[in-house]
Order: C-alpha cells, then structure tokens, then sequence
C-alpha cells in the first residue's frame, strides 16, 4: 500500500532526533488520534540550518515527518513556509488516500516550528477536530477477523 | 530471509490432506447434490459425510442441525436476522456484547436503524469478560435473543459461555454464540454450552475460505436466509460448495483428532512468548485474561509507539502479525474490543497481536522475541511521548 519512497524513509528515516536549544519547535497531533509529530529547527542566517523530528505515529506519519525535514534543510524560512501537507505526499510518490489526512501532517509541524521561531503564537491546537472532520477512505480497512 | 506467519487468528494454510480430500470434488464428483442420478448422489452423500464430522466436532447429536454457509460472517448474519425475523412478533430486544465481531455488532446496528429492535450491547471487565449477571439483569419480556461471542478473536480472553446459557435458556431467551475462533482450537460442545446457535469457519482451522457453518438446536425457531432452491432443508438455497464443504469436513475431523495435544504445545508456546515479550520489553501490558484465552492468541499493548508500524518494522523483517491500532482498523478510532476493556486511545493504538497455530515452532517464538525488543526499541527512539 506504500510507495517504495515512503518505505525507504520509514526504514531510513532522516533526521531523528531533538535539538538541544532549537530556535523553534512545533508539535501537532496527539496521542488519542494516533500520530504525534514534533520538529526541531535550528535557524541561522534565516536559513534552516538544522532540523530534526520525534513521531509517534504509523508509517505514514514516519515517512512524512522524515522527508519534510530532508526537502526544507538548508531553505528559506520563507521557503520552507510554502511547503504543504500535499507537496510533502506528492514527495513521497503518494500516499494512500486514508492516509492523506490522518497522518500527513508533517508541514503543519514545521510551520509551527517556523511560528515559534519566528514569535507568532500558534493557534489553539485544533488537530484532533482537524483529524475528526475527515473521513477514511477504503485503504486502511485491515480488520482484525 | 524465512517468513514467520503469526496471524492465525485471520486465517490460516489449508492443511494438505484437506486440498487432498477435496481434489477430487472439482472434476471427478463434480455432480449437483440436488440432482437424481449417480452424479449428484455421490456429491450429496460427500456433504452428509462432511455434516457428519462438523457436527461431530462440536458435539451435535443431530446431523441436522448444521447448516453449511459461505463464512463465519454470513452464519453470524444468518444466526441473528434469522431469529430476530422468526421471533419479532414476540419481542424485539437483543443483547449482546460490545466486543462482538463486527458480523455481530454490525448486523445488531442493523436490526436497530433499520427494523426497530433495540439492542443492548454489554460491557466487559478489564480482562474482556462478559458478567453473567448483567445478562441475566438485562433480559426483559422483550428479549429475544442472546448472542455472545465464545472467544474473541483480538484478545483471546473465552467467556462464560456455559453460565450464559444457562441464564437463557432458564429465561426461555434463544442463544447465539460466534465460535469462529475457538472452533477447531479448544474443545467446543454445543451441549455442554447451553447454545441454540453456534457459527463456526474453517478457514480458521486449516479449512479452505468460503466456507462455515451455523449450528442450529433442533426447535430453534429461525427463518430461511436465501430464497430459491431446497437445499439446506429448505433454509439457505443455493447448489452447495461441495469441494469446500469436503474441506471444512476434513479440517473438522483432523481438529477433533488433534485437538487436545495442540492445544497444549500452542499453550507452551504461547506463554513462551507471553512471558518472553514481558520479560524483554517494559512498558507493555497483556491484553486478555492470562489464562482463559485463547492457546494462540498474544495481544500486548506497547506503550508510546503506535501498532502500524510495529507492523511494518516486522513485516520487513518478514513476520506477519495484526494491530488494532486505528490505521489497521479502518476508523480513526482503535480496536473496539481494546477500548471496550477499559484501554485508553494512546494504549489501544499500540496494540500488537501474535496468533500462533498448527505450523509454529519454538525457533519462530525464539526469533520474534529476539526481533520485537529491538524493534520496539528503535521505534520508542523515535517517539515524541517515551523518555528513556
């Protein structure tokens, strides 16, 4: 059901890990909807110099997360503010259609860090609403027989 | 690399003396059981052969009562909407439980939105069990039918079936259990459990897909599920599916032979893995009760990561295992039966289950307890919510 791009990434992921003293952090999703995704950046020059990322999450979640931060390393903060939920799946050759809007969040994360960063207060988290407004498409439908 | 199957409790290999069996039911016995001549009078008596076994394997008396389905899904469709149509004259109230398979839980929500009956769905305790008082403090005069399920099918844990019998049929209330998971793996007898009704599958124990069965109490009022021919005493037409009905035959017979030493090696190897994961691994927690489980069943919930990747981290290294995490449950929300028990979302989404069956071996249960820690470990590196 993964394209080989997002296996690549939730086997390899890049990136992992906390910053220590980041510039910014963004945190999206919670525990109860099943993915957490926080980014770490480290900005110089007004350049992202360094990011790295912690998920709880499935593979989805993992992939988005990892590639998210490999595509805006090195980027424009302004840059890497344009960058959206569907450029960072349409990077990962696709995502399945279940997947798009539970786990695709990795963007949402990143300019929340950018928003730390930069002191714009983040809006109230409003994820799990976010989360709930959407149905699942047919992709995700393993049952347990 | 070599694969590790583990998730018996979604299906299991056809075991080959039943493809044997059935073999010859393609094109040598290819007759219509229905029809008068030579043909069709060997395929008839091949089904009556194969209804003589499974009623054997879950001690029916009466040959009769066994009527052969497509599944445990479609006995589970045809126990409840075939009772509740038979008796809604007489009441329309149904309990259940909220751990039910979805073929059950489902078919009740249709009963309810769609033909007015009201359903009470049970509550369970921490271990998945169903108390038999509350059954018997939410029968009423409108109640109808009872159906309980015998073993569930994510958390092994085996309710007290006998006892609720019991309660039903003192009540005078007909009773339904799903057996799809325990038939074919721990002794069943329909006498012995007080049911009216009982749904069994064979591709859950080494039987081909396609085929099950719904047990049937002589006396037990239930209306006709397909509409057409006279098979099936009248009650489910359609030409019968003689080469599987041939291998759910086989499958039952072999069961029955077996049943009780693999049952105590699955148990040996079961706890093997059980004690293994919760030795290797903190943070976990056993879901089901420990011992009145199913012989294969495993299920863990592991703290701070999430079961879809578990799934994949071993799916790469070729073990094939389940989640009721919400990504493998088709919903937002994680396993019904998980949360039912009392789990929060969080622990409920990192859920893994091991079924283990016929074709495990001790190396297997050896490998997975070398894999899962480190597995488990490398995801948990990667979680915003564990700190080591």
């Amino acid at each position: 059901m993964y394209s080989d791009k997002v296996m690549d990434h939730f086997e390899n992921p890049r990136n992992v890990g906390e910053i220590e003293n980041p510039d910014g952090v963004g945190t999206v999703g919670n525990a109860k909807c099943g993915d957490i995704m926080k980014m770490y950046i480290k900005v110089d020059d007004e350049k992202i110099n360094d990011i790295k990322f912690k998920t709880f999450g499935c593979g989805a979640a993992i992939a988005t997360s990892s590639i998210t931060t490999e595509i805006v390393k090195g980027k424009t903060i302004e840059e890497a503010q344009q960058l959206s939920n569907q450029a960072v799946a349409e990077a990962l050759n696709g995502l399945p259609p279940a997947k798009m809007h539970c786990s695709n969040l990795a963007a949402d994360a990143l300019h929340k860090a950018i928003n730390d960063y930069l002191g714009i207060d983040n809006e109230e988290d409003n994820d799990e609403d976010a989360h709930h407004g959407h149905d699942l498409g047919e992709e995700c439908t393993l049952d347990m027989n | 690399m070599k694969k590790i199957y583990m998730d018996y409790g979604a299906t299991t290999p056809v075991d080959k003396e039943v493809v044997k069996e059935m073999e010859p039911y393609f094109n040598q016995v290819y007759g219509n059981p229905s029809s008068f001549h030579s043909f069709g009078r060997e395929a008839k008596n091949a089904i009556t052969e194969a209804r003589d076994k499974v009623a054997q394997l879950i001690g029916a008396d009466i040959v009769k009562e066994m009527i052969f389905t497509s599944g445990g899904t479609e006995a589970d469709n045809y126990a409840i909407k075939g009772v509740a149509s038979a008796l809604e004259e007489q009441g329309k109230h149904i309990i259940t439980s909220s751990i039910e398979h979805h073929a059950v839980l489902h078919t009740c929500e249709y009963l309810e939105k769609e033909r007015g009956f009201e359903v009470t769905y049970l509550p369970v305790d921490e271990d998945g069990f169903v108390n038999p008082q509350d059954v018997k403090d939410a029968i009423c005069e409108d109640t109808i039918l009872i159906t309980i399920m015998l073993a569930n099918n994510e958390m092994g844990t085996i309710q007290p079936i006998a006892e609720i019998g019991e309660i039903a049929k003192t009540a005078g209330v007909t009773f339904h259990t799903d057996a799809v998971q325990a038939v074919g793996t721990i002794p069943v007898d329909v006498n012995q459990l007080n049911v009216d009704l009982l749904s069994l599958s064979a591709h859950k124990f080494n039987g081909p897909k396609g085929v099950g069965a719904l047990y049937v109490r002589k006396g037990t009022k239930i209306k006709k599920f397909l509409h057409g021919g006279a098979q099936e005493r009248n009650r489910r037409a359609t030409t019968e599916n003689v080469p599987a009905i041939v291998g759910l035959g086989k499958a039952a017979e072999l069961a029955r032979k077996n049943l009780n030493r693999k049952r105590e090696e699955l148990i040996i190897l079961r706890d093997k893995l059980i004690n293994g994961i919760e030795e290797k691994i903190d943070h976990v927690k056993l879901n089901g009760h420990r011992t009145e489980r199913l012989p294969g069943n495993v299920n863990f919930s592991i703290r701070y990561i999430e079961g879809e990747s578990i799934l994949m981290k071993l799916d790469l290294e070729g073990i094939a295992a389940s989640s009721g995490s919400a990504c493998t449950s088709g919903s937002l929300d994680p396993s019904h039966v998980l949360l039912a028990m009392g789990l929060s979302h969080e622990i409920a989404h990192g859920s893994l289950r091991l079924t283990l069956g016929k074709y495990n071996t001790e190396e297997e249960v050896d490998k997975v307890l070398e894999l899962l820690p480190k597995i488990v470990a490398d995801l948990r590196a990667m979680s915003p919510i564990y700190n080591q």
